[in-house]
């Protein structure tokens, strides 16, 4: 090879390297947080349900049939986004819809569930948020799928949106439930 | 009139500078050190380009509460570790572990360090041989500049 193409070879390796870094940041969330928990038991926790906080709720009552926990709160503003999601087609899912109420006064998210509707079957408070740093959760809304024997299958980060919900949750769902059978 | 702004500046520096970092009830200063060094290497998950030890993000207060705690408890720096990254990943940690994902990390700027040389090395080996084939017409330290 010439030695006088020598730079701009260099310079077209930078510009492939820099077109990489485009490409891969437009494809990729930078900020998402892999979670170590995929595949690993879920945390053990008992929480106290928001309508009812002398009644607990927890990985020993949910064990056994698969859930959908939905970490959110009333000062999460993504969750107004996602929240109509889970109104509409959160029954569509076919396995109990778990509310994680995150670091959330019970008054503030009463108000907003009887504001906006209320997609849960269950919904546990974990006002201080220790149950929370368990699950690795690093703000709202998060989304994580559990299985009957309490394996953490999925975990979803930011609001979840139709897509995620045809393409992501519904086929593991499915997959959970034939297993099971 | 001025000496009521400078105490207000004044307080105002301190309610800000208090409200970044909660007081932890240290026992004492190789305690607050420990604890300092432990979470400048611990990144905040919230705002993920500041530390935990400089995060005001809620999360980031009640992880530094959680760390305090396990060093209460005799738990070592690396025990406290090994429990974060359980739940967040080796993420958390500003100083990446050495593995086989994170190799390149690690190496990389090796690799590339090796391929400049070896790429030195086959130039200077071309000129060598070229020097002896046909003597230079002008002196080496022009030729230099020309190369290029």
């Amino acid at each position: 090879m010439n030695a006088r193409l020598l730079p701009l070879a260099g310079f077209l390796l930078v510009l492939a390297l820099l077109g990489f870094g485009i490409w891969w940041s437009g494809t990729h969330d930078l900020r998402e947080v892999p979670s170590p928990l995929i595949g690993k038991p879920a945390p053990t926790f008992s929480l106290p349900l928001l309508d009812d906080p002398s009644k607990s709720l927890g990985s020993k009552e949910l064990a056994g049939k698969p859930y959908l926990l939905n970490v959110f709160a009333s000062w999460c503003v993504a969750c107004r986004d996602e929240h109509p999601i889970l109104m509409r087609e959160g029954k569509r899912l076919g396995i109990r819809l778990v509310g994680f109420n995150y670091k959330d006064p019970a008054d503030d998210a009463r108000r907003w569930l009887a504001q906006y509707g209320n997609p849960y079957d269950d919904i546990v408070a974990d006002l201080p948020g220790d149950v929370a740093i368990d699950f690795g959760v690093t703000g709202a809304p998060e989304t994580f799928l559990v299985d009957a024997d309490g394996i953490v299958r999925y975990k979803y980060i930011s609001p979840i949106t139709p897509q995620v919900i045809a393409t992501e949750l519904l086929p593991r769902i499915a997959k959970l439930q034939q297993g099971a059978k | 009139m001025r000496r009521v702004l400078l105490a207000l500046a004044f307080a105002l520096a301190a309610a800000s500078a208090g409200a970044a970092v909660d007081p932890l009830p240290f026992k004492d200063r190789a305690e607050e050190v420990r604890f300092q060094n432990l979470t400048k290497q611990l990144r905040c998950l919230v705002c993920q380009n500041e530390s935990l030890n400089d995060s005001s993000a809620p999360l980031a207060a009640d992880l530094r509460r959680d760390v305090f705690e396990q060093m209460r408890a005799g738990k070592s720096d690396a025990e406290i570790k090994q429990w974060l990254t359980a739940r967040y990943s080796d993420f958390v940690l500003y100083d990446p572990p050495l593995r086989g994902g994170t190799f390149l990390l690690w190496f990389g700027p090796l690799l590339v360090l090796g391929a400049g040389a070896v790429v030195v090395a086959l130039n200077v080996r071309r000129r060598a041989r070229n020097a002896t084939a046909q003597p230079p017409a002008r002196p080496a330290s022009t030729d230099v500049e020309e190369d290029w």
